[in-house]
């Protein structure tokens, strides 16, 4: 295989394994908040407990982020140098800030979160949570811009030529807010929420059908259900603005998440379906001119399609990104309707009757996760060819450096270290939640851990 | 060109680029030491209350090495593109060992099994032992300089990294921060774990003098143009006269069992160290080691001016906020560490 694929798998790879971890922790830190801030205000124990049990499970999350963002910030000098030259005046300057104003915070605050439970008053705590959660929402931020600016670029012109070309900045804030980055933010974030949100739901819920700490996984799942019920209802208004956007600047990757070809008929919306590329033709089940309708208000519209671009000037795994596109906004879709349906049983007081329901949201925590790995499928392989949409080739981009075998080399080990990590981590993630919250977890590390244990439970 | 005090926006980059990884390693430095001298503890109890003197900082600490490639990809992509690619190995080997380091402080007390902790405990030194090498040796080939053609792109081979000098400069970095971990680890223990540390500290400190002196005399045997630049601005004489005299503190506080003062003295030992490096190479960033025309400099590697003065207003921003709160973190885990609920 040639270096360019090699990279781009190896790219792809990482950050989609890095893309595990911090919607959760985002999600989580968003959920502690409330919880902790419900135990400062009703000074009711149970929401301590609460809270300290999700800062553990939060711990063991945002330790592997960490871990593996650290990677994802040397990989774009290690791999794709010459994209780095290119961007490196925009780009670098968002990751810079990201550094300074979100890393630093959460980290930072995150060891008077884990440790300072004894050190600090219940206030200062409940501030180095808050701290710790703007902070990784802010780091979303920040990598989110840069991301946005090469969807979408802006506030910035081009010096030089050939390889020596790069794009610098002459509007600071219109390159921090391009034309997709409000959106995507909102979205992205909205994902985390909901990433969280449900992993709350998927642990109280596999509690009430063992029966195990019913008071406790009771409120925590009412928690959680407001949360992914507002992010779930949210998500569905941003992503039509995001969809918006593409439409507006990025037609070629519109006409591919619907898998639209010819630009002089009225675009169609599918529910389900597949692209026949070497026919060019698009099958399934779809309202007909509902994209027409979406992006220009009439059914009737044309919609730019695929043909509209030169072979070279667009995405060319077209059925991949209309699956991913498609399956996302399913998700979005069931979650809408399965947290609507239980708030409405919460208010019939039934909620927690139904079991096949708890069976369901025992293993809803995957619904969040596949849709924030697809969506950004969609997104990052609706952009190719390009890098910079319109201005640098991927192809153009690598490390002139670096070969295959290097590639090769790195994509093995990080391979092995991945799935050795993500096993780790579900099994240990998996015996957090079987040994409850009330199990202060220094089973092992102090001889007075039986009578803690005991007083406890 | 837009100046900022009077120094030229690119300089001050290259300064605060420097200051930042300076910061790193000193504050990283310690935590990593830490990992290198973990072995020699041999009772669960020691290693612990090793592992937690750490535990509330180390993670603060590592956002540093984030910063500093934030603001080096920011001020300097051309350094950042070539750096990172010409060194495609090394730095694939350095993010592993941050990756392991991260997990195995993290997994090592998650189970109570013997076999489990030894594994996560080895894992924590090697990883350790491994990044602080590669620091040295990274560092070791900047002030060589490398083999960069005249587009900035590496034409040497990958396993040039490991030459003799580097090799030198990635066994004293380990000792330099051998050295620092013990020192701080001294301050944060009592009774018989400090007895013992303080033992390691005086091998420690003897083991980075050796290395120290190793590493000069090889820098003014074999690389004679690093001596250059004090030939040129004799009163630069002073930094190695003051890191000389710096070094001997560490060891008279030692003696005297005061443990902050020989900390704050490694602390400026690893500045002037820096120090030096970065007077050797300015106004290079990168030397070719094919000719003087492919050098990097700060001038012809930064970031428009335009980039770097937005950063300017960033960082004056952003630094003070991240001094206080990690000066607020540090004095809130303060004094000696005493294992609870929360502990690893
Ligand atoms: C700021 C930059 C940035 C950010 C925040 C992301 N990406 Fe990205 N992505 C890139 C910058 C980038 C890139 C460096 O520009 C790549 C490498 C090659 C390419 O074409 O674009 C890329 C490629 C790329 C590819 C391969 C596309 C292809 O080669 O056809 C995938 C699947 C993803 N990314 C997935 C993700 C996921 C799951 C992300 C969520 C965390 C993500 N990206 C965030
Ligand atoms: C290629 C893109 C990315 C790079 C270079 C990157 C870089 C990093 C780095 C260096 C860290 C460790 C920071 C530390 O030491 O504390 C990190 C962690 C984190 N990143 Fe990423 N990241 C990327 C993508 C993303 C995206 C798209 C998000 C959006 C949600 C994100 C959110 C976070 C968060 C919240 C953390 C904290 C750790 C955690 O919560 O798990 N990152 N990232
Ligand atoms: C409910 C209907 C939804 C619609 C109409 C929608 C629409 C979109 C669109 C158009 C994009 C591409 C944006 C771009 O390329 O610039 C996108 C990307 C994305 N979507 Fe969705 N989405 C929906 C639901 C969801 C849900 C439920 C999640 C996660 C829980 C999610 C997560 C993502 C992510 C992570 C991305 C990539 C980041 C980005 O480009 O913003 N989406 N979505």
């Amino acid at each position: 295989m040639d270096v360019e694929i090699l990279a781009r798998i190896q790219f792809a790879f990482t950050i989609a394994f890095h893309y595990i971890y911090p919607p959760l922790s985002i999600g989580l830190g968003l959920v502690m908040v409330i919880m902790e801030g419900m135990f400062l205000k009703t000074g009711n124990k149970l929401y301590e407990k609460m809270t300290k049990f999700f800062v553990r499970i939060f711990a063991l999350i945002f330790g592997i982020g960490v871990a593996t963002g650290i990677v994802m910030e040397f990989e774009f000098g290690t791999n794709w140098a010459v994209y780095s030259r290119y961007v490196g005046d925009v780009f670098g300057s968002a990751l810079a800030a990201e550094g300074i104003f979100a890393f630093a915070l959460e980290s930072g605050f995150l060891g008077i979160l884990l440790f300072g439970w004894n050190r600090v008053r219940p206030s200062v705590h409940f501030f180095a949570t808050v701290m710790v959660t703007l902070g990784s929402m802010f780091s979303a931020v920040w990598i989110v811009v840069a991301n946005s600016w090469q969807q979408t670029p802006t506030g910035y012109h081009i010096v030089g030529t050939g390889l020596h070309a790069r794009a610098e900045i002459t509007d600071f804030w219109a390159m921090v807010f391009n034309p997709s980055m409000v959106s995507r933010i909102s979205h992205v974030w909205l994902g985390s929420f909901l990433s969280g949100a449900f992993l709350v739901l998927s642990i109280s819920a596999y509690y009430l059908r063992k029966k195990r700490y019913l008071e406790f996984s009771k409120s925590a799942f009412k928690i959680g259900l407001v949360v992914a019920t507002l992010s779930a209802l949210a998500q569905l208004f941003v992503g039509h603005k995001s969809a918006d956007v593409v439409a507006e600047y990025q037609p070629a990757k519109l006409a591919a998440l619907e898998g639209h070809y010819d630009g002089s008929k009225p675009g169609d919306m599918y529910l389900m379906g597949y692209v026949d590329q070497k026919k060019q033709e698009t099958h399934g089940l779809y309202i007909p001119g509902g994209l027409s309708f979406l992006t220009k208000g009439d059914f009737k519209a044309p919609v730019t399609g695929l043909n509209d671009f030169k072979k070279e000037d667009r995405p060319s795994a077209v059925n991949f990104v209309f699956q991913t596109y498609h399956l996302m906004v399913a998700i979005g879709m069931f979650m809408i309707a399965l947290t609507l349906y239980s708030c409405y049983l919460w208010w019939r007081k039934s909620l927690f009757n139904k079991h096949w329901l708890m069976v369901i949201f025992s293993f809803s925590v995957l619904l969040p996760q596949v849709a924030n790995q697809v969506g950004w499928y969609s997104a990052e392989v609706g952009r190719q060819p390009w890098v910079v949409y319109g201005l640098l080739r991927t192809s153009k981009a690598l490390s002139q450096a670096v070969t295959a075998g290097h590639i090769v080399f790195s994509l093995i080990l990080f391979t092995w270290v991945y799935l050795v990590l993500f096993v780790l981590f579900i099994y240990l993630l998996n015996k957090k939640i079987k040994r409850g919250p009330f199990d202060e977890e220094n089973l092992d590390h102090s001889p007075r851990h039986i009578e803690m244990a005991d007083s406890l439970a | 060109m837009a100046t900022f005090l009077g120094i030229d926006y690119p300089t001050c980059w290259f300064l605060l680029v420097g200051a930042v990884f300076t910061g790193y390693i000193i504050l990283d430095g310690f935590d990593l030491g830490a990992g290198i001298i973990h072995l020699f503890f041999t009772k669960e109890e020691s290693r612990r209350i090793a592992l937690n003197a750490i535990g509330p900082v180390w993670d603060g600490n590592e956002v540093w090495i984030v910063i500093g490639g934030g603001a080096l990809f920011a001020g300097f992509p051309e350094v950042y593109a070539s750096l990172l690619s010409a060194f495609y190995v090394p730095f694939i080997l350095f993010l592993l060992g941050i990756i392991f380091r991260a997990i195995s402080i993290e997994f090592r007390s998650k189970e109570p099994m013997l076999w489990w902790r030894r594994m996560w405990d080895i894992s924590y030194c090697a990883s350790s032992t491994l990044i602080a090498f590669l620091l040295g040796v990274i560092l070791g080939n900047v002030t060589e300089g490398i083999n960069m053609g005249p587009d900035h792109v590496f034409r040497g081979s990958f396993t040039e990294f490991l030459n003799p000098y580097a090799l030198l400069t990635g066994v004293t970095t380990v000792a330099l921060l051998m050295m620092h971990g013990a020192i701080y680890l001294v301050m944060k223990t009592e009774n018989r774990l400090y007895t013992k540390l303080t033992l390691i500290v005086k091998d420690a400190t003897i083991f980075f003098v050796i290395m120290i002196l190793l590493t000069s005399f090889y820098t003014l045997l074999y690389l004679p143009k690093m001596a250059a630049v004090i030939r040129n601005y004799p009163e630069l004489f002073v930094v190695p006269v003051m890191m000389v005299l710096t070094i001997a503190n560490i060891t008279r506080q030692i003696t005297k069992r005061k443990y902050l003062y020989a900390f704050i003295s490694s602390a400026v030992t690893i500045s002037l160290l820096m120090i030096l490096v970065a007077m050797e190479l300015y106004p290079n960033m990168l030397v070719s080691t094919q000719s003087p025309a492919n050098n990097l400099t700060v001038y012809n590697a930064s970031s428009s001016q335009k980039t770097l003065g937005i950063m300017l207003v960033v960082a004056a921003i952003g630094v003070p906020l991240v001094v206080g709160y990690t000066t607020f973190v540090f004095v809130t885990f303060k004094g000696k560490v005493k294992l609870d609920e929360m502990s690893y």
